[in-house]
């Protein structure tokens, strides 16, 4: 028993609660006001309408008696009380909401209609609304409205209409407009508990999602109604976040992968060679050497965590904040000149070609990185393998083409099969023909983060033989500084 | 790293450089690091000072007695670019060198931006953190820097750009120009090859293939091809240095 009343309880305050819910939201207030707004404007139309519905039909029935009176009036100048009285007689017989009274001076009814009147109305001549009786129903009073006429020779006459009908009339209108405020309220109420159920229902489809994302499913994405309306925006405009976020965590967590896969590799070999030289040596050069070795292998570590970072960085946009506008050629001709010396003492000529100003958004700083990656490969792949072979050549361009900045290294060294070419830029992939040279296999995977960071991409294509290594940027707008 | 000098190029170890000592704040709070460091710096002849938290770092700063501070970014009570703050706030100009994890290129220009005056990421090579401490203590720039650099024979105009040695003039690229007027700027002194990239180039990043040293190489057989006594030296696992062989 105390259970079912708990539970009762439990179910009673859980649809409290539901509809607290309900009234709290901003669909419901917002309802709810205008409810309010248009119940107090029909209220007041009806007000309106029914007075002046009222003051019309007084003033029709006014005017009639008016009419009446005057009328008879006539009659009685013309004829005298004597025919006046058998008018009025006649009249007052017909079935009809018209009064009529004619009196002496005294206040004897000569002929009329009336029962009783109260006392005073004689006297005054305007239209006046008083109540009277019937003749035949002396306790039922009504309600008119009458007009006093003095006479010659003291004779009153009195015309006036029973207001039963106006009295019927406002009574509808009154019925009326309050059965029409009620439904307003109640259409209002219902329409307003509607809409706020599905606008409820919508808010809620979209917090459970959210739940379920923040729980840790990723993939998830808020429900789109394709009708194109506000939520539907909100919920693109949210999803496009959604997507945004997790290709971040998906990055994260790619770098995390690598960061325990490569730089175990690396740390395992430090080590092995550490405890090796424990092991095996014997005097202090050959510690030295292990020491020695331990410290080339902590700064390839280093070199590799660095890149890594940077990568990280770079295609998260957060160093989009630094962007400045910088001319692409600039930065060739100046990594050019840095390298040339490099390059001249492989072996290498290099060429350089460049347009007149190519104006880029971004940052000077990592694009001249990306492009010294580049050249670093360049010179590394493209060396002479012979002494003897001394016409090779890296071409550096940089050159402008529908909107963009083509910036491109191209030797003339083994290349990469076009098979390769797409993995060539994926973290830590070191193709097979590359495994004896030194380098942390981020180089490339560093270029292409830096030309998306930029709203641009690596290209790689053959250069028969060799590597034509392009990134692709997109030119600032002239306007710019 | 194999050395790209085609002829007896001159070579010194890192211990045979003679030094003024100077006397360094090191504020780090990882006291393994800081007392390496003190460790390190006595040994080559400086006297070095730590503090392991900011606002002991700060009060010992305040007192103005030291000539370069190493300044760790992320410290217990007070975080290293808001001791930089304070001091630049009571004009405390001692020169500053930030020595921290975060190396992007936008750390180091928030570094620099709040007052620091060299910015080394860690982790780093003893070497280059005494070459960048020895190069900011004697920094101090007068009011009329001088306008020829002598070192020997050698004569570096930084107004007409001219280079002569022994009366000769020596022809020199733009870029070659600017190496050797920073290295005779800080003549006596070790230069690490990052050092050169910074201040000559100006690019943040380390390349993989000895680009330097093949620039450092050319200047060379222009400065010092033909000539007895050599001044443009490499310093083992450290840099180069200019210096006039009986001292600079």
């Amino acid at each position: 028993m105390i259970s079912l009343l708990s539970d009762s309880a439990a179910v009673f305050w859980r649809s409290m609660t539901a509809l607290g819910k309900l009234v709290r939201t901003t669909a419901f207030k917002l309802s709810f006001a205008y409810l309010l707004v248009f119940a107090l404007f029909a209220g007041a139309l009806l007000v309106y309408f029914a007075w002046t519905t009222r003051a019309l039909v007084t003033s029709q029935i006014a005017q009639t008696v008016e009419a009446e009176i005057t009328g008879l009036a006539e009659q009685y100048r013309q004829a005298g009380i004597r025919r006046l009285v058998l008018i009025v007689d006649t009249r007052s017989r017909r079935p009809g909401s018209s009064l009529y009274l004619v009196t002496t001076a005294t206040g004897e009814a000569l002929a009329g209609n009336v029962g009783s009147l109260p006392p005073g109305t004689l006297e005054r001549t305007g239209l006046t609304e008083i109540t009277y009786h019937r003749p035949d129903e002396a306790d039922e009073s009504r309600e008119a409205l009458v007009r006093v006429f003095r006479l010659e020779n003291g004779f009153r006459l009195l015309v006036g209409r029973d207001l039963e009908e106006r009295e019927r009339l406002h009574n509808i209108i009154t019925t009326a407009g309050h059965w029409s405020i009620a439904l307003v309220i109640v259409l209002g109420l219902v329409g307003g508990f509607f809409i706020t159920r599905r606008v409820l229902k919508r808010v809620d489809a979209m917090t459970a999602t959210t739940q379920t994302i923040m729980a840790g499913n990723f993939g998830g994405r808020l429900p789109v109604a394709g009708t194109g309306d506000e939520f539907d925006r909100l919920a693109d405009n949210l999803n496009v976040m959604l997507a945004r976020i997790e290709a971040l965590m998906r990055g994260l967590e790619e770098v995390s992968d690598n960061i325990a896969h490569d730089l175990k590799t690396p740390l395992t070999r430090l080590r092995n060679h550490a405890e090796e030289a424990l092991r095996t040596a014997t005097n202090e050069a050959a510690y030295r050497d292990a020491l020695v070795n331990t410290i080339e292998e902590s700064d390839g570590l280093i070199r590799t965590f660095n890149a890594l970072l940077m990568i990280a960085r770079a295609e998260s946009g957060h160093t989009r904040e630094t962007f400045e506008t910088f001319d692409a050629t600039e930065i060739v001709r100046d990594i050019c000149e840095l390298y040339e010396p490099l390059a001249e003492e492989n072996g290498l000529r290099l060429k350089v070609i460049t347009d007149t100003a190519l104006p880029v958004r971004g940052n000077r700083e990592l694009v001249s990185q990306a492009l010294s990656n580049l050249m670093d490969n360049a010179i590394k792949y493209a060396a002479p393998c012979s002494h003897g072979d001394n016409e090779r050549a890296i071409a550096i361009s940089a050159t402008g083409q529908e909107g963009k900045a083509l910036v491109a290294v191209a030797d003339s060294g083994p290349g990469i099969p076009a098979e390769d070419r797409m993995r060539a830029t994926e973290r830590f992939v070191r193709l097979e023909s590359s495994r004896t040279k030194p380098g942390s296999g981020l180089g490339l995977s560093l270029v292409a983060a830096v030309a998306r960071l930029h709203d641009g991409e690596l290209q790689l294509a053959d250069n028969n033989p060799g590597l034509v290594a392009t990134i692709v940027l997109p030119l600032a707008p002239r306007a710019e500084p | 790293m194999p050395s790209p000098d085609t002829w007896t190029s001159p070579t010194l170890a890192a211990d045979q450089i003679a030094r003024m000592a100077m006397r360094i704040l090191i504020i780090e709070d990882d006291r393994d690091a800081a007392d390496y460091l003190v460790k390190a710096f006595r040994e080559v002849g400086h006297v070095a000072d730590m503090a392991t938290d900011g606002e002991e770092g700060l009060g010992l700063a305040l007192e103005a007695r030291h000539d370069v501070l190493i300044v760790d970014r992320m410290l217990p009570k007070r975080d290293g670019l808001s001791i930089i703050g304070a001091l630049r706030e009571k004009a405390i100009d001692v020169p500053v060198l930030i020595l921290s994890a975060l190396g992007q290129v936008d750390d180091r220009v928030k570094g620099l931006r709040a007052g620091g005056d060299d910015y080394l990421a860690k982790p780093y090579a003893f070497s280059e953190l005494l070459a960048r401490v020895e190069v900011l203590a004697r920094r101090r720039p007068g009011p009329n820097e001088e306008t020829v650099y002598r070192i020997g024979d050698l004569a570096l105009d930084r107004l007409s750009h001219e280079v002569t040695r022994g009366g000769t003039e020596i022809l020199l690229q733009p870029r070659e120009f600017r190496l050797l007027e920073y290295l005779m700027k800080h003549a006596g002194q070790v230069v690490t090859r990052t050092m050169l990239l910074e201040n000559v180039w100006d690019y943040h990043f380390d390349p993989q293939t000895n680009v330097i040293d093949v620039h450092i190489s050319r200047l060379r057989s222009k400065i010092d091809k033909g000539f007895a006594r050599p001044l443009l030296h490499t310093i083992r696992g450290a840099g180069y240095m200019v210096r006039d062989a009986k001292g600079a």
